[in-house]
């Protein structure tokens, strides 16, 4: 029979000291500021982002608005006044367009196409990682080798055969990004998953009965996202030079909403005529954005994974 | 009386499915590595409500399979398991549920067994909310009454679990099985992670739900001095077999295996001052290949030709004991050797 083990321990266990616990999210934000490189890059892209959120104050002209161009003031160099006096900072296209403004306009849709994608190829792609490393058998089979199938192909090739064949449009640039991106993700995903899957709190709750999908959102989702952020941060950059890639190459964003892609494309031809401000300073723009969005996201995967602290 | 919850000549193995490029090789002619690992092999042990039953092994003999087969964890590959006298395989939906939430799990490990991301709050009541065990608004107040009675204060609902230590932990992993009122815990090694003197404190409050809850226990251990403590039976396995069962007292005063024997022999003791430590020989075999006929022949000290040939089954020794050995059946062998099995010096 039982007998007591003689402790007497009858009132409650008080609480152990909290070891100098700050909130995950501060410490990383901390980390985060604390390189100068990081910390340079995040100021730029915040600039970026702010003169692309703020472009139709920010910019002189309305590039989009034809009556506002004249047709007189084409291709000037940068810092060229025009006939009414205004100066043009970065010089002007074959069309006479302001070339500032058309970029400040150009990162918009750049930054809307990256951004929108990747939200949705993250977010389709964590689903289906989820669900193949949860549900297993058939599901994971049929899923991950889709996944296989995407990635066994150069992503512009892919991209590019897309968009052939449904034409081109913002929204359907955004679709083509998505449907080759989001097998990363879902990679990714599966592999977080299938480690937390092991862990007893998940046994825990199958022994409560708890119904599948419950387990997966609301117990391994949280606990698993961790790398899928940080792929995320990078992959903006990637979605941003494959929407450049595909608008330079034709087949992505409409020339009546050109991105930077677009603009690089259409100074191109004046590039052997000495006229290089109309493809330089977009591109210059594309690399410093590109540039800093992946500065933040190294800084952040480092700031996440422990081993690299 | 009908034991609360019963394996009847439980099976489980694992063994890994062969992928699309494995089963290409196989199809083209290539042999398949189809190796399975037998991690329990035909258990049969039956708990009576109210008792505690220990069950005994080194790591790996299939311990703690059982004990999730028993909870409905792991479906047997073969056998079943009866919840009070019903085969659970056919309980209907309802049923299915209560027995899933009567047969609660404690884990070993108090770090993986709870969702970092959770408050315990959320931990302990989510059973609750999901099977709309108790109205919204009495879960808190049901959370709080199973955090006191493991000894937790209330105030700790809104912490995570990193704030807490081992023991706490451990706590709230036994509050989350109080708060779907069960009727039976699998207590898997739920003290080994622990700091001795916290491992008393948590299994005086076993002992207390005992009393208070009217609790069954399967508790699963290495620690012999515990499962002796603290068990009215033990059950003791060894390669995914029971090779003895009894009651605690006498199964631990008259080992009726050699195992056991040797197992015993290693129970450290203030009493005795000279002792020779002298280790079980061997390591314990693959359980993906276990050795023929009795399974512990290779380390036993006993061993006969018959047993590398066959099987010894169990069977009852003597009142309320069971054993599977040899020597009980075999044409001049002596029971009476197996007290004196003190481990094997090593070759």
């Amino acid at each position: 029979m039982s007998e007591r083990v003689d402790t007497s321990s009858r009132e409650p266990v008080a609480l152990a000291p909290a070891i100098g616990q700050t909130p995950n999210r501060a410490r990383i934000l901390a980390r985060l500021r604390s390189r100068p490189t990081a910390r340079g890059a995040a100021i730029m892209l915040a600039i970026l982002v702010a003169a692309a959120l703020f472009a139709p104050f920010l910019a002189p002209q309305d590039p989009y608005d034809l009556a506002a161009l004249s047709i007189f003031d084409n291709r000037l160099a940068p810092g060229a006044q025009s006939m009414d006096g205004a100066v043009y900072w970065l010089g002007t296209d074959s069309q006479g367009r302001d070339m500032l403004s058309a970029i400040l306009y150009g990162l918009r849709i750049s930054l809307v196409v990256g951004l929108s994608a990747t939200a949705a190829a993250a977010t389709i792609g964590t689903l289906m990682g989820l669900l193949a490393a949860y549900v297993g058998g058939l599901v994971e089979t049929a899923i991950m080798r889709v996944v296989d199938f995407i990635l066994g192909f150069p992503t512009i090739l892919v991209a590019l055969i897309l968009l052939s064949a449904i034409g081109r449009g913002v929204d359907k640039v955004i679709l083509a990004i998505v449907i080759v991106q989001w097998a990363q993700y879902a990679r990714i995903m599966r592999g977080s998953v299938l480690v937390e899957t092991r862990k007893e709190y998940v046994e825990a709750a199958r022994n409560f009965a708890i119904p599948g999908w419950r387990i997966m959102l609301v117990h391994l989702l949280p606990n698993a996202l961790a790398p899928i952020l940080v792929v995320a941060t990078v992959q903006v950059a990637s979605a941003i030079m494959l929407e450049s890639t595909l608008s330079f190459l034709g087949v992505g964003v409409p020339i009546t909403e050109p991105s930077l892609g677009l603009l690089i494309a259409s100074g191109f031809e004046y590039l052997l005529s000495g006229e290089y401000w109309i493809s330089f300073f977009p591109g210059l723009a594309l690399v410093v954005l590109v540039f800093s969005i992946n500065l933040v996201g190294d800084r952040l995967r480092e700031s996440i994974d422990p081993r690299r602290r | 009386m009908t034991p609360i919850l019963e394996a009847r000549s439980l099976v489980k193995r694992f063994s890994r499915k062969p992928d699309i490029a494995m089963r290409l090789l196989a199809l083209a002619g290539r042999p398949v590595d189809r190796r399975t690992v037998h991690a329990v092999e035909d258990v049969d042990l039956a708990v009576a409500p109210g008792e505690v039953v220990g069950l005994v092994g080194e790591s790996g003999c299939g311990k703690s399979t059982l004990g999730r087969a028993l909870a409905g964890l792991h479906p047997p590959t073969s056998g079943e398991v009866v919840y009070r006298g019903k085969p659970v395989r056919e309980l209907t939906k309802a049923e299915r549920l209560a027995y899933t939430l009567e047969v609660q799990l404690v884990f070993q490990d108090p770090y993986a067994s709870l969702n970092p991301r959770r408050t315990v709050r959320q931990i302990v009541g989510e059973a609750l909310g999901v099977h709309r065990l108790a109205p919204r608004g009495e879960i808190a107040e049901r959370v709080e009454a199973a955090l006191a009675e493991v000894g937790l204060d209330a105030s700790y609902a809104s912490r995570y679990p990193h704030e807490f230590s081992g023991g706490q932990r451990q706590r709230i992993g036994i509050a989350r099985a109080l708060a779907v009122d069960p009727r039976f815990l699998v207590c898997d090694e739920p003290v080994a992670a622990l700091d001795v003197s916290v491992q008393a404190q948590v299994v005086n409050l076993f002992m207390d739900l005992r009393e208070t809850r009217g609790l069954t226990y399967l508790f699963i251990s290495h620690d012999l001095g515990l499962v002796r403590h603290i068990c009215d039976r033990v059950a003791i396995m060894y390669l995914g077999r029971i090779v003895e069962e009894g009651p605690a007292q006498a199964l631990f005063s008259d080992p009726q295996h050699p195992y056991t024997a040797a197992l015993v022999a290693e129970i450290p003791d203030v009493r005795r001052r000279k002792r020779r430590f002298t280790p079980i020989a061997g390591e314990i075999p693959s359980p993906m290949a276990p050795p023929p006929g009795c399974a512990f022949h290779p380390r036993c000290p006993h061993a006969m030709p018959v047993c590398r040939e066959t099987r010894p089954a169990l069977a009852p020794v003597a009142a309320g004991r069971q054993a599977a050995c040899h020597l009980h059946t075999a044409p001049g062998a002596s029971p009476a050797a197996i007290s004196t099995t003190v481990g094997v010096p090593a070759p």
